[in-house]
């Protein structure tokens, strides 16, 4: 335990600065995770186990579409494009073989593609560590806000996943698409009755998910190294968030993430070796005092 | 195989054993058997890959049958059941590195240990429904890993416990000689299986198995249904803990692989695997796990991909168990037999 340190740093501005911006983006990466997760589970009623794999593909398909194009923008479409077919095959052709049947054959099918998937990124790229490198663009000195520094390259993170988040948010509430989507989510039964294909929009919002993982991927690429199975710690933490923020809920995603965010950020200073157990700490005492999570509605 | 089916076969599976009373004196007496045959199957075979194959399939097999008791009995689905498996290894190796007490005491108090972290997590999850109890008990399988990994000082980290693990000789036994620890093996994976079918066939196994089916008429006829839930996932505790005992035994240490995740996917494969309708489900799908394990990763490096597929055949393709069909057939060979009698 170092509170001196907490303390320290909570005290002067240039170091609240820089330890807000990372808690930032560690938050907002998680929260493209998250939402994604949350959303297949409201509308398709399944726990994708095999999320954090989207993210491991968003990051790969990003850092070689960058190295053979040279292109940032490019990079963060081909990680995005990407992982959207990869949802939309992966929901089609297997996990709507396991709709309704128990939580089992749903881990299970998971818990193969995990395997196969990681596996995937072996052969094709290689177990060694990866990095993509910041692109050109972003190789600008740093800004200085209140004494604190702040990557350029953060602010557009942070800028692109907020962008994600409140067209999520309105095109669900807004869009006839979005009705739609929830009306699936509320009863799939009588959405199909009245003539809307509900195999696509399983399929669709599968897809959406895996995008929205596969974009956080990609924008991580650049300030994280890229190895097979880093999806599966960003997977836990998504857990996380999304029962903290209650399942089914975007605000509750949202909230959830940046939550644990700043507490993985703070956190690190004031408890360097119990920063994770912070997390979970959090996640029970929530779990204890509200089974439903924050924003949840659904009884857990 | 629709998934009415599945139940109606459950469901003439259960009659035909509810007809058979539970006989303890009966169960002991078979237990007693395999143990006798387990431990003269050393003077038959000199062959140390099938002794260090069957301390093996103790380890996983403990651990897969208390799997067993919390997915198939009572509808549990755990995916962190594996981060017992890690505690009673690094229990029972940090024990026996730090203290040097006999192997017996670090033995019961590995157990207390597990008793009282199943206790506390357990209290927290099975209030919960499904989708979210498989979560958060994931959730905690990697709070126990992370925990490993980063408490150097005590654990070794990344490294394991290494520097093997002193076994003082204990009333006769010699754990360090390979044929004891193959005999203490045994010992401990019949007494663990006879205790758990013990469990399994009484009344409150048939609680389980109601709430498993119906858990609000169960509570609705008085059950306290969180308090059977927590007392048969910290029971089943016990048992993984006892399989990870073994394993650190086996392998003189302990590694972070026992409490990672994969642990707990392998469980729920293996479960599968034999199938979760019968008792010995989770034994026969722990030795196909292993022989199937063992055969893939000296094939290719690349084994997720081979076990994924596997798994997928079984999850998609059979969707059932091995054991699974054995006793469909059975049953409805008997089923044709008594129509052709009648």
């Amino acid at each position: 335990m170092d509170l001196d340190t907490l303390t320290g740093c909570l005290a002067s501005s240039a170091c609240l600065v820089t330890q807000t911006t990372s808690g930032f983006i560690i938050g907002m990466l998680l929260f493209l995770v998250a939402v994604g997760l949350t959303l297949i589970f409201g509308v398709l009623k399944v726990v994708n186990f095999s999320h954090g794999a989207f993210y491991m593909f968003g990051a790969y398909f990003a850092m070689t579409a960058y190295q053979l194009t040279g292109s940032f923008a490019l990079a963060m479409l081909c990680g995005a494009a990407g992982t959207a077919l990869l949802g939309l095959i992966f929901e089609r052709v297997f996990m709507s073989r396991v709709y309704g049947r128990d939580v089992l054959m749903q881990v299970l099918v998971c818990y193969a593609f995990v395997l196969i998937f990681d596996d995937v990124v072996r052969m094709i790229w290689g177990p060694e560590f990866k990095s993509m490198g910041m692109p050109a663009a972003f190789q600008i000195p740093p800004l200085f806000i209140a004494g604190g520094v702040v990557p350029p390259y953060y602010l557009l993170l942070i800028a692109v996943a907020l962008v994600a988040a409140i067209i999520l948010g309105l095109g669900l509430a807004r869009t006839r698409i979005g009705k739609v989507i929830r009306a699936a989510a509320h009863n799939p039964g009588m959405v199909s009755a009245l003539g809307i294909n509900t195999g696509l929009i399983y399929g669709g919002v599968f897809a959406l998910g895996g995008m929205l993982a596969g974009l956080a991927g990609a924008l991580a690429a650049p300030v994280r190294s890229l190895t097979p199975g880093m999806g599966f710690s960003v997977l836990i933490e998504s857990f996380i968030v999304t029962v903290i923020g209650g399942m089914g809920s975007i605000l509750g995603a949202l909230i959830g993430a940046l939550l644990i965010g700043m507490i993985r950020s703070f956190g690190s200073l004031g408890f360097p070796l119990f920063t994770e157990g912070l997390m979970y700490l959090f996640m029970v005492i929530v779990l204890v005092s509200r089974p439903t999570g924050l924003f949840g509605k659904e009884v857990a | 195989m629709t998934e009415l089916q599945a139940e109606q076969a459950s469901k003439v599976l259960d009659n035909s054993v509810t007809k058979s009373k539970p006989r303890p004196n009966r169960d002991a007496l078979i237990a007693l058997a395999v143990f006798v045959v387990l431990a003269l199957l050393p003077m038959l075979t000199s062959s140390k890959f099938l002794l260090d194959f069957v301390i093996r399939c103790a380890a996983y097999g403990l651990f897969a049958t208390s799997l067993n008791l919390l997915v198939g009995y009572t509808g549990l689905t755990s995916f962190g059941h594996g981060m017992f498996f890690g505690l009673g290894a690094y229990g029972f190796g940090l024990m026996m590195q730090k203290t040097g007490v006999a192997v017996p005491v670090a033995f019961v108090a590995t157990l207390a240990i597990t008793f009282v972290v199943a206790l506390v997590i357990g209290a927290i999850c099975v209030r919960l429904k499904e989708i979210y109890f498989a979560f958060v008990t994931l959730a905690f399988q990697m709070l126990i890993h992370s925990t490993i990994l980063s408490w150097v000082s005590l654990t070794g980290g990344d490294q394991g416990l290494r520097g093997g693990i002193p076994r003082p000789p204990f009333l006769g036994i010699d754990l360090s000689n390979h044929l004891h620890l193959y005999i203490v093996s045994c010992a401990l994976l019949v007494i663990g299986l006879f205790l758990m079918h013990q469990i399994a066939q009484s009344p409150f196994g048939y609680t389980l198995r109601m709430i498993r089916d119906n858990a609000t008429r169960a509570s609705f006829i008085g059950i306290d249904v969180w308090r059977a839930k927590l007392t048969i996932f910290v029971l089943a505790a016990l048992f993984a803990s006892t399989g990870g005992m073994i394993m650190a035994l086996f392998v003189s240490g302990a590694y972070p692989e026992f409490a990672y995740w994969t642990i707990s996917g392998e469980g729920i494969f293996i479960n599968m695997l034999g199938g979760v309708t019968t008792f010995l489900g989770p034994m026969v799908g722990t030795a196909l796990f292993l022989i199937l394990n063992d055969t893939v990763t000296r094939v290719t490096e690349y084994h997720g991909i081979v076990l994924g597929i596997v798994i997928l055949f079984f999850a998609i393709g059979l969707r059932k168990g091995l054991m699974d069909f054995v006793i469909e057939w059975y049953v409805q060979r008997r089923e044709r037999s008594g129509e052709r009698t009648s």
